[in-house]
């Protein structure tokens, strides 16, 4: 393994990261589940690619642009959905997923199911690293505060968190926004990483992957949500040795971990300064406490 | 005194269903009322009503004399009318701390932007709701139970915990539903006398449903009593215990009090 192949596990492991960033607000905070982030990927995508190809806008402010335009489409979607109550909102999005596929598939204008090649490739382990830095910081200042908690609140218990005057429509809408915006800028980066463009390329499997990869982190982490999207897009390809059955032990891993901690790796639990302090504490105190008998913990 | 809540001919029906039926009664302000009733008399509907979460199909609900019908739930909420639930609904997975503390959210404004670039407006605020939190926590007697899970609580401080909560958002008026269920005689005379105590020092007018006759009896000023949603009675503690339409639809043989 050269050290080519390793940068571009980590570039791949980066763009899906900075995707897995987004859905892990709307999924692992504010308790929305989401199939259609590939459609949004795609949007960001495309509408990235054609900033910089077609009116050779800066890479990073394309970037932006990607990001935006998929937030707005998500708001539109969101508006539609996301007063219903119960399972409609997936369900919506799952079909926006594909939707957006097939349209893509017939949009000469970007290729259509051809593909489009020639975009250039301005993705690099550098600026991904910074782009994820930057959306880390973003993500946890914004949940550290009174809209994070509102989130949380609407997560945990929807009824009650208006009537402690939480606008729960208003906060879906701003925490799908927010990670359809990670969402387009991952899309984004993938577009100018893989320097071609396919339909294909954002099938349902990719949103799947995604929801999994959170899901497998742990729902409400981010520490979670960043080790789940750097294993499992690694995996793949740390099992290359298996050939055909490498799929088959990813999947296996998957079930093993929502078996034996269904709660994800990380559980709700962030791994912070505070966090790991406390930890040594416990197990050194754990080691004291043999000695005495009682107590009730 | 001044009447803070008022119901107008409130119907409530669903489907072919009358829950609540042509109510009609005044919350005085600075008052605790009482509201009675056989299971399935339309209580927690009433509650329902005030509180956003039904429509009302005919009627008026005034709150201060403003119409608070056909508001959404949150923005009656800023009226400041809030309440808490029979069956208790706290953010189960957060924190006492982090329950109270996302009820706070109020008391400051600081918009998203300044939360992520963590801007003076953004740690005054949050200062401010901290502050609060630790008031109301040593009001409310949780202050040893603050890094508690909420679900982990025993049931009788959730309940407390449900209250501060609600008193988070600095309310006027405050719906307490069945705040006593589940308690035993020792734990619902201290919860009265957090309701009164709460009632003096927040300035609130308090609605209260109950089955338990001690605590009715004990602190309410005024009870409305109901029955297949309809008011039966409404009046002082006395009045209602002297009324034999009352005794005969819901309290029974007088050994029934409990």
């Amino acid at each position: 393994m050269g050290w080519y192949y390793i940068q571009g596990i980590l570039i791949l492991s980066g763009i899906y990261l900075m995707a897995v960033l987004g859905l892990s607000l709307l999924t692992g905070f504010t308790g929305l589940f989401s199939f259609g982030h590939a459609g949004f990927m795609a949007v960001g995508a495309y509408t990235t690619a054609a900033m910089t190809i077609k009116f050779n806008v800066p890479f990073i402010l394309a970037l932006l642009i990607g990001g935006l335009a998929a937030a707005l489409v998500s708001l539109v979607i969101g508006k539609l959905t996301l007063n219903l109550k119960g399972d409609y909102f997936c369900i919506a999005t799952l079909g926006f997923g594909e939707a957006i596929r097939l349209i893509l598939d017939n949009v000469q204008y970007f290729g259509g199911a051809r593909g489009w090649p020639g975009i250039p490739l301005k993705t690099g382990l550098m600026n991904v690293i910074i782009f994820n830095v930057i959306a880390v910081v973003i993500l946890v200042n914004l949940i550290k505060s009174r809209h994070g908690r509102n989130l949380q609140a609407i997560r945990e218990e929807e009824m009650a968190s208006q009537i402690i005057g939480i606008n729960v429509f208003k906060y879906k809408m701003i925490s799908l926004a927010i990670s359809a915006a990670y969402a387009g800028i991952a899309g984004g980066m993938l577009a100018h990483y893989t320097g071609f463009l396919q339909p294909k390329m954002f099938q349902l499997i990719k949103s799947t992957e995604l929801t999994i990869m959170v899901i497998f982190g742990g729902l409400g982490s981010i520490s979670g949500s960043i080790i789940g999207a750097i294993v499992l897009t690694s995996l793949p390809e740390v099992l290359r040795a298996f050939d055909r059955w490498r799929l088959v032990v990813y999947g296996a891993s998957v079930i093993f971990i929502m078996i034996t901690r269904p709660q994800g790796l990380m559980g709700g639990y962030e791994i912070t300064i505070t966090n790991i302090k406390k930890l040594i504490s416990r197990i050194t105190s754990l080691g004291k406490k043999k000695h005495t008998i009682g107590g009730d913990n | 005194m001044s009447t803070i809540l008022a119901l107008k001919n409130v119907t409530k029906q669903f489907g072919g269903l009358t829950a609540v039926g042509d109510m009609c009664f005044d919350v005085k302000k600075d008052s605790i009322s009482g509201l009675i009733g056989p299971n399935g008399a339309g209580k927690t509907t009433i509650f329902n009503l005030i509180t956003g979460i039904y429509n009302v199909t005919e009627g008026e609900i005034l709150f201060e004399g403003n119409r608070v019908d056909g508001l959404q739930p949150y923005q009656i909420a800023d009226t400041g009318i809030t309440r808490t639930f029979q069956n208790i609904r706290l953010f189960k997975k957060l924190t006492t701390y982090e329950n109270i503390l996302t009820a706070c959210h109020y008391n400051t404004d600081y918009s998203i932007l300044d939360a992520v670039i963590r801007n003076k407006k953004f740690r005054t605020g949050e200062k401010k709701l901290h502050q609060q939190v630790q008031e109301l926590l040593e009001i409310m007697e949780l202050t040893d139970r603050k890094d508690a899970v909420a679900s982990n609580l025993p049931y009788g401080l959730q309940r407390r915990l449900e209250i501060a909560r609600a008193l988070a958002l600095k309310p006027k008026l405050l719906l307490l539903d069945e705040p006593a269920a589940g308690m035993n005689p020792d734990e619902t005379i201290r919860l009265m006398n957090l309701i009164k105590e709460v009632r003096d020092r927040f300035n609130l007018t308090v609605l209260v449903i109950e089955h338990h006759m001690d605590l009715i009896m004990g602190i309410c000023d005024k009870i409305v009593v109901l029955n297949f949603g309809k008011k039966l009675a409404e009046g002082t503690t006395q009045e209602i215990q002297s009324n034999s339409k009352v005794i005969e639809a819901y309290l029974g043989e007088e050994d029934v009090i409990c």
